[in-house]
């Protein structure tokens, strides 16, 4: 029974730290279906970690922190926008500077605000949110096999895990049952026929990146004021870079990226799993190769399993109309 | 009288300093097909680009049925009847026929009932047209012929009354050309009216009923078809007479000079484009590679110029092996052998676009005397020449310190030709030499061409240009799915006979 439960917590956990991921991952999809590349996934994390935190430390309700966030990321896909989508400018170099400008901010607002360099203060219980203990969990618990599952894998989680995954499906129905999402993946293929089908190339692309800010803010607040109960430094620690990494193993697809999101987040919980532990035969296997366990998947992942990933047709590239 | 369906006045428009509208007045009348002929760049596609709502007018107003339309987007256009199939394809190639034609106009946020009714509709419009599409393929499978007729379709769903075509025929085989001109006399006859733009006149004389003629953004004439012929629409075009047909005199034909044994070539994604070709071209004569774009033309030439890798076969040169999967000689070491390449890209390989045009004159031969001395260039040898050279081939502007992108196409097709010729090859490798080409230009690059056999020069020349295979080639083969799928003496051999060749079904 101990093996049960073992991966019954190795599940629980790959669920929990795949969620920014799949924010993360469902926002990229937004942006770069519409045919443009969004690198400030990782920047826009790390603002709405710091905005939420600090929101709701403030107003005392972690919701209107998510509800700052949320206001605080669409604007910057919004910048985003007016840069790369009204001005032409090049697309990786606005969200570069996007991202070198969030982690000056977040560090010196947070040195500004309670005079400590990218660190905000700790939360309490009502300032952050908590685990969700579903009905019965406890009474459930002792039944082989549905316990386990419903009581120490399905339940127990933050908000946002619930979120997470009930949003891919949400996604995907957005992006391939909806005019907007016909109109969503035809701007990112081929600007021109949009255009000439009656329909403004720009505010598809500003609608695109709307959507965008708005579920790269659950990802952040996750961070911040879930999982941890406060803000710290660099906290997004690339997350965001994994997420677009992930959503490109999933070919721009919300299914296949959700995959990919779960892969990574099941090798990182099996990394922290197997730090120290004794395999038969092998003895305890050095820490450093078990953290390099999650890259060294990525590398062979990229190279052999997944193939050719297409990307949108007119990704990267503004819509010029006029000569 | 009855209001024209579409009236034009005094549009304007200009891109930054070149004004490719003036004036323009135009009347179209209802259940007409009405060419509209001119030059490339002379403004067409510009002007009906304004009409779709594209291009906002600098000056001016259109009228739709004798009523004063603003229109500011595509969107206004489609509503108000007008429909516009673009010379490139606005086709959103991963979809499938069905969501192309109802991007834009779904009906509802959610696919449903509406999706439902487009498609009985749809299959309705195929019937009466006899379109035959099948509308849950994907774009990107279907031929140039049918994506036209989905974009056609797409048209007429969004209720089109007018139909603007813009140079419609430039990809199609001959056969696909006359099933095109079947489906608009057809739509003419159910009362709709279309606007062809092209640049051939043997289009206007087959099928429309009025003509317009552009030059140089301005609108110089209006005429009825039958009132007019193919040489004074030439005249009105380029604003001077000009001789349609090539001279040529009979072949005197050399030895074998070129040959190529059993070629193979890939493309960059590892396809084979180039399956088992054998050629041989002698000196004195023009060979003539027919064949719908993309069967392996570009890869061939791109081979045999030493750009691209042979994949297996062999390339010979006056008898010498060249290239074959081993070792291939770089375009540097060819040319040095006496083969000229003029490629069928010039933006792209043809020249350096931001570079001065005498600095595109001389490239490649920038190295050797008199054009630079110990690694240092002979600025005053340079301009020189380009005066020279320039004047002899008529480029137009004669300035050698313009950049080069601010010539039109044919003038830097000039510029290229110039540099290749110059050193007189005895083998030239020509790709769609007169591709986005005017008249006056074609007639001066033709004749060039024609000098260089005479003097015994081999000629490959690839074409999608059926009338220029026909006209300046002394055998022709066709290409089809990368295999030379027949070889013809360019004597009775007619376009029809080639047109089946190429569509790959004779």
């Amino acid at each position: 029974m101990e093996f049960l439960s073992d991966i019954a917590s190795l599940i629980n956990s790959t669920l929990r730290i795949s969620t920014p991921l799949v924010f993360a991952a469902m926002a990229g999809i937004f942006a770069e279906r519409s045919g443009v590349i969004d690198f400030s996934l990782e920047g826009k994390m790390l603002m709405a970690a710091f905005v939420a935190a600090v929101g709701s430390y403030y107003l005392g309700n972690p919701w209107l922190g998510l509800l700052l966030a949320i206001i605080v990321c669409v604007c910057l896909s919004m910048l985003h926008g007016f840069a790369s989508v009204t001005h032409k400018g090049d697309q990786v170099v606005s969200c570069v500077a996007i991202n070198i400008l969030i982690i000056g901010l977040t560090t010196a607002l947070a040195a500004a605000w309670f005079g400590q360099a990218g660190l905000t203060p700790t939360l309490n219980e009502d300032q952050r949110f908590l685990e969700i203990h579903l009905p019965f969990a406890d009474a459930l618990r002792d039944i082989p096999v549905i316990g386990t599952l419903y009581s120490d894998i399905l339940s127990g989680h933050y908000v946002f895990v619930y979120l997470a995954y009930l949003s891919v499906p949400l996604v995907f129905w957005i992006v391939f049952k909806t005019s907007f999402g016909l109109r969503l993946r035809a701007v990112g293929e081929n600007p021109s026929a949009v255009d000439t089908a009656g329909i403004n190339v720009f505010t598809m692309r500003y609608k695109a990146l709307a959507i965008n800010g708005v579920l790269i803010a659950f990802a952040g607040a996750h961070l911040s004021t879930a999982v941890n109960a406060n803000f710290f430094r660099e906290m997004s620690a690339g997350r965001g870079y994994l997420a677009l990494a992930a959503m490109i193993f999933g070919k721009w697809h919300p299914k296949t990226a959700l995959i990919a999101c779960l892969l990574f987040g099941f090798t990182d919980a099996l990394q922290i799993r197997l730090q120290g532990v004794e395999l038969p035969a092998i003895g305890e296997i050095p820490v450093q190769l078990i953290q390099a366990l999650p890259y060294i998947l990525t590398v062979v992942l990229l190279a052999g399993f997944v193939g050719k990933a297409i990307a949108p047709n007119a990704i990267g590239q503004p819509y010029i109309k006029e000569r | 009288m009855v209001s024209p369906i579409l009236e034009l006045t005094d549009i304007n428009k200009s891109f930054g300093h070149v004004q490719a509208n003036k004036n323009i007045n135009l009347k179209i009348n209802k259940g007409t097909i009405h060419g509209i002929i001119g030059e490339n760049g002379a403004g067409k596609s510009t002007l009906m680009s304004i009409v779709f709502g594209l291009y906002q007018a600098n000056s001016g107003s259109i009228k739709i049925n004798g009523k004063e339309i603003n229109l500011r987007s595509p969107r206004d256009s489609i509503i108000n009847g007008i429909g516009m199939v673009h010379q490139h394809f606005m086709l959103v190639e991963n979809f499938t026929v069905l969501e192309n034609i109802i991007l834009g106009f779904e009906g509802e946020a959610v696919f449903g009932e509406k999706l439902q009714k487009a498609k009985e509709d749809l299959e309705k419009l195929c019937q009466t047209y006899n379109f035959n599409i099948d509308l849950d393929a994907t774009i990107s499978d279907l031929s140039v012929g049918f994506r036209q007729r989905v974009e056609i379709l797409k048209s007429l769903y969004r209720g089109a009354e007018v139909l603007i075509l813009d140079e419609p025929t430039g990809v199609l085989t001959p056969q696909e050309v006359d099933e095109l001109f079947k489906i608009l006399r057809s739509l003419k006859d159910e009362g709709k009216t279309i606007v062809l733009i092209t640049h051939k006149l043997i289009e206007i004389m087959d099928l429309t009923s009025e003509v317009s003629v552009m030059r140089q953004g301005e609108m110089v004439g209006h005429t009825k078809t039958e009132d007019t012929s193919k040489e004074q629409l030439a005249e009105m075009m380029v604003g001077r007479s000009v001789l349609l047909r090539v001279d040529k005199k009979e072949i005197k034909k050399g030895e074998t000079i070129f040959k190529v044994n059993n070629l193979s070539v890939k493309d960059d994604l590892d396809v084979t484009r180039v399956k088992d070709v054998n050629l041989e071209i002698c000196s004195g004569e023009i060979l003539g590679i027919a064949g719908v774009t993309g069967n392996g033309q570009t890869e061939l030439l791109e081979a045999l110029s030493g750009i691209r890798k042979v994949e297996s076969g062999s390339i010979e040169l006056f008898g010498e092996k060249i290239s074959d999967q081993n070792n291939f000689l770089n375009p540097r070491m060819l040319k040095e052998k006496g083969l000229a390449h003029v490629p069928e890209d010039r933006q792209r390989m043809g020249l350096i676009s931001d570079f001065k045009a005498h600095e595109n004159l001389i490239f490649g031969y920038h190295d050797q005397e008199p054009y630079s001395k110990s690694a240092i260039l002979n600025n005053k040898e340079i301009t020189e020449y380009s005066n020279k050279v320039m004047q002899e081939y008529d480029v137009r502007p004669n300035s050698p310190n313009l950049i080069t992108s601010n010539f039109s196409g044919g003038n830097q097709q000039k510029i290229i030709l110039s540099r290749e010729l110059n050193e007189n090859p005895k083998v030239l490798l020509v790709g769609q030499p007169t591709r986005g080409v005017d008249i006056g230009a074609i007639e001066f690059i033709h004749q060039r061409l024609i000098d260089m056999r005479d003097k015994g020069a081999a000629i490959l020349l690839a074409s999608v240009e059926l009338d220029e295979i026909l006209s300046l080639s002394d055998r022709i083969i066709v290409m089809f799915d990368g295999k030379i799928v027949g070889e013809k003496e360019n004597k009775n051999v007619t376009d029809r006979e080639l047109g089946l060749l190429m569509a790959g079904v004779a």
